[in-house]
């Protein structure tokens, strides 16, 4: 799939259990990776727009673990964590993740770093255990949560009608 | 429990309430593989058969199923039936991830101003290695 070279991100679900997310970056890859990998960096850019993180801990080897914790704008707080399970510096990181309110699930994530003429693609794989587990995942990224659930299935039962 | 999860626990209900819905029909990796085909342009039954090497009363199955929630549209054409993508009944699910990919983009947008900072200061201080 092309990429298109105007920094948005492309998320594709190539099967029931993945998630891919590509975005290229106006930076080397040496700088993207410190960005994804330092802790105050982290804070500055994980929760986007949708709260603050209070927790950042990244403890950067093979079998180190890490964990966010984001108390979103709505006032809940959502806690992540996961283990380092490979480690090449600017280049490629494998990582486990759990969603701490789904604590029996986790995914695997791959991510890799490929940088052209100062500019940096990142590939982001991420692999459920289950394509329900899968789309929940995508299903956290909604924004007003409920409320789009509610359009959605407003939408069904119109279109079951 | 958490706001965001009722959000989760809702939509995932929304969506087993109905065995007919575009999320379903592309659940199976068969159907996906047909839609991929006919991206590329309109097929007959036969076609496809050949194509996917399935057997054609396996295709015709998936191809009722698809066109059910209109996820294809189908015209005759002499004796043969000509099978095409409709676009259209792809919005929901295009949506459901746009909307994911949307909170990305917020984040790397983030990330964007974190990156143009860490090269101003790598560039005053002549390279950081």
């Amino acid at each position: 799939m092309a990429v298109t070279s105007s920094g948005t991100a492309i998320v594709t679900l190539p099967t029931d259990t993945q998630i891919l997310i590509t975005r290229e970056f106006n930076a080397p890859k040496h700088l993207v990776y410190k960005a994804w990998t330092t802790p105050e960096l982290i804070k500055r850019w994980w929760t986007g727009d949708r709260g603050e993180a209070t927790v950042v801990e990244v403890d950067l080897r093979v079998g180190g673990t890490w964990r966010y914790v984001m108390v979103a704008n709505e006032g809940f707080e959502v806690a992540f964590h996961g283990e380092y399970r490979e480690i090449v510096p600017n280049e490629r990181l494998v990582t486990t993740e759990v969603y701490e309110a789904v604590p029996d699930d986790f995914a695997v994530n791959t991510l890799t770093f490929a940088e052209e003429d100062g500019r940096t693609t990142i590939t982001l794989l991420v692999e459920h255990s289950s394509k329900q587990a899968r789309d929940m995942h995508v299903d956290s990224g909604m924004e007003g949560g409920l409320q789009e659930a509610l359009d959605k299935l407003e939408q069904l039962a119109v279109s079951l009608g | 429990m958490t706001y965001l999860y009722i959000g989760i626990y809702v939509a995932d209900m929304a969506r087993a309430a109905t065995t007919a819905d575009a999320f379903n029909a592309v659940a199976e990796p068969r159907r996906r593989q047909i839609l991929d085909v006919l991206a590329g342009g309109e097929h007959s039954v036969n076609d496809l058969v050949g194509r996917l090497d399935l057997a054609q009363p396996l295709v015709s199955k998936h191809l009722r199923v698809l066109r059910e929630v209109g996820l294809v549209d189908v015209r005759d054409e002499g004796r043969q039936r000509i099978y095409r993508l409709n676009g259209r009944s792809l919005k929901p699910i295009h949506d459901w991830v746009k909307t994911f990919e949307r909170s990305w983009e917020r984040r790397f947008a983030e990330m964007d101003v974190v990156l143009e900072e860490l090269k101003e200061k790598e560039e005053g201080d002549g390279g950081d290695e």
